[in-house]
């Protein structure tokens, strides 16, 4: 869960597990172009994507035991690396390119999704709302104390992400307007470990991608406005960011099918299913 | 008769000379893949070095984002935690081993040895995983300072993965006193407990001075552990509570950064840096050693 090796063991497990399960609930339609293709199609990068990938890959290999997809995490930095270096054949990645990568590796990015950011505390938190100007205070070390904005007396414990989290980029330039972090922030790895740090820690504050919250954390609201895909897609949630996927030059025969299946109407179904908002293509 | 030993001298020299070709080639491969790796290290990290950016590293801030790019707070962190964990399981080890050799009961002594045997079997990972839920939640409500990701909590986990090296490695040497030592020491009328500060410590002084090498070359060298526990953040601890980064969580955490930024090619000079840490700690000690002989 915290590193990203056991991402990849994890999401490699569950995908060779769950096949044979679902070999039952075969539907075609949209699956028709796998029909003659067999090989293997390996993914890395955002961990943002995994659900939606993992479901995609799973329907696929179902319909047709040839084709094999392997997904791995890793984080958008290592989604551009791995794909621009040929190691996988689509990375994916919670932000857009910047010009010197596409320079650099020559790729093709496709948005298929739109998430939400979503600034999470400890479910024992009593704090309901928070105004933007109080976040960005609090994530520079200048609100030290729960009690200063509303809260119970007690020390705020500070959670941000990598420098090459996509998470971490939207949060910085939408909420925090490209403001400091305060360098004594605790930073974890992934969006897997934001949430498990965030569940235990009472005090904690820290922020993941809506697609990955659950009981366990609980959204706080920014200036009334709930952290939702709902108030996301209506535009009155602003912290949201486009989900890619990206190839080197061309997609492959293979991954040209996996991204045409991703936004077709299954496609698009699987993407509203847990909690993106699908973009079309 | 001269003839005949002379023959068999030969043929002895040349499985002989087999051995020793083998060896020296296995030795030069290891040592080339060292030196090769810091050739790499220091190849890449140039660009550093070589522009104005020097100054940039040595600084005690990083944040990439207002273009400050500085290492030390990792370097003060990767050593702040060797010492730390060290100062902790180093005496642990020695503890271990005088109980088993002569100061604990006979039944006590094979247990521990065959627990400590276990422990070098477990994961790192399982240690990283155990401390964040059941040492990091404990250590955030006991001294309610702090969110538990800690230096602290990092000492406490790392001294647990580096018991098990210098106990075994201090094992070992007291073992090669044994028995004969003990006969004549106890027949000259040492307790065991004079036998050992008297006679089997002094005596292994190498075994000792090498489980120290070896053991902060193991806690500076994890990456997991302080990755998962010691909170990463990228400054100079003012408390044991205060939450740190190591350079190898630090080369972790900044590796998936866009290739060629200054952010990834600093992680070649914090590399340079880990090298230099246990390069600079092995000469002292073995620096110490040469002075005491």
């Amino acid at each position: 869960m915290f590193s990203k090796l056991n991402q990849r063991i994890l999401v490699g497990a569950s995908v060779a597990f769950l096949v044979p399960l679902l070999c039952v609930s075969v539907y075609a339609g949209n699956l028709d172009q796998f029909a003659k293709i067999s090989g293997t199609l390996d993914i890395a990068g955002g961990t943002a994507h995994i659900p939606v990938m993992k479901e995609a890959a799973q329907n696929i290999m179902a319909y047709n035991p040839k084709v094999r997809i392997t997904i791995a995490g890793g984080g958008s930095g290592v989604g551009v690396q791995k794909v621009g270096k040929g190691l996988v054949q689509i990375g994916n990645t919670g932000r857009p390119l910047t010009q010197q990568e596409v320079d650099t590796y020559g790729l093709k990015t496709f948005p298929f999704a739109v998430d939400g950011v979503a600034v999470i505390v400890n479910p024992k938190n009593p704090l309901k709302d928070l105004k933007p100007d109080q976040i960005a205070e609090i994530f520079a070390g200048r609100i030290k104390n729960w009690k200063d904005v509303g809260g119970s007396d007690a020390e705020i414990h500070l959670y941000t992400r990598d420098e090459a989290s996509g998470t971490r980029e939207v949060f910085w330039k939408k909420l925090l307007k490209k403001g400091a972090v305060a360098d004594k922030a605790n930073v974890v790895p992934s969006n897997g470990a934001m949430k498990v740090s965030v569940a235990q820690d009472p005090d904690a504050i820290g922020y993941m991608s809506i697609g990955h919250v659950d009981a366990s954390v609980k959204p706080i609201s920014i200036d009334g406005v709930v952290a939702n895909q709902e108030n996301a897609l209506n535009g009155t949630y602003g912290v949201v960011r486009k989900l890619y996927m990206n190839t080197k030059g061309n997609p492959s025969p293979i991954a040209q099918a996996f991204l045409e299946y991703v936004f077709s109407t299954d496609g698009t179904a699987i993407i509203s299913k847990y909690g993106y908002i699908p973009l079309s293509k | 008769m001269d003839t005949y030993r002379c023959l068999n001298d030969t043929r002895k020299g040349l499985v002989e000379t087999l051995i020793e070709s083998w060896l020296f080639v296995a030795a030069m491969i290891s040592a080339i893949a060292v030196g090769a790796i810091l050739f790499f290290l220091i190849y890449f990290a140039w660009p550093i070095f070589h522009e104005d950016h020097l100054w940039k590293l040595l600084s005690w801030y990083w944040r990439p984002f207002q273009d400050q790019f500085g290492i030390l707070p990792m370097v003060a962190g990767s050593v702040l935690l060797g010492i730390s964990s060290m100062l902790l399981a180093y005496p642990m080890g020695i503890g271990v081993c005088c109980c088993v050799y002569g100061l604990g009961p006979r039944w006590l002594s094979g247990l521990t040895l065959m627990i400590v045997r276990i422990m070098t079997s477990v994961p790192t990972v399982v240690y990283g995983f155990v401390s964040v839920f059941l040492l990091v939640p404990f250590l955030r409500e006991f001294f309610y300072h702090g969110s538990g990701f800690s230096w602290l909590a990092a000492t406490l986990t790392l001294s647990l993965l580096v018991l098990p090296t210098v106990t075994l490695i201090v094992n070992a040497q007291f073992e090669l006193f044994d028995p004969e030592i003990r006969l004549a020491t106890t027949a000259l009328g040492f307790s065991p407990i004079k036998q050992l500060i008297w006679v089997v410590i002094p005596a292994s002084y190498k075994g000792l001075l090498a489980a120290a090498v070896l053991g902060f070359g193991r806690a500076v060298g994890d990456t997991i552990i302080s990755l998962m526990v010691s909170g990463n953040s990228p400054q100079f601890p003012h408390s044991m509570l205060d939450s740190i980064r190591t350079l190898t969580a630090h080369v972790a955490l900044v590796v998936s950064t866009e290739a060629g930024s200054m952010a990834y090619n600093s992680l070649f000079a914090a590399g340079i840096m880990l090298f230099g840490v246990s390069a600079l700690v092995n000469g002292a000690l073995r620096f110490i050693r040469a002075g005491s002989e």
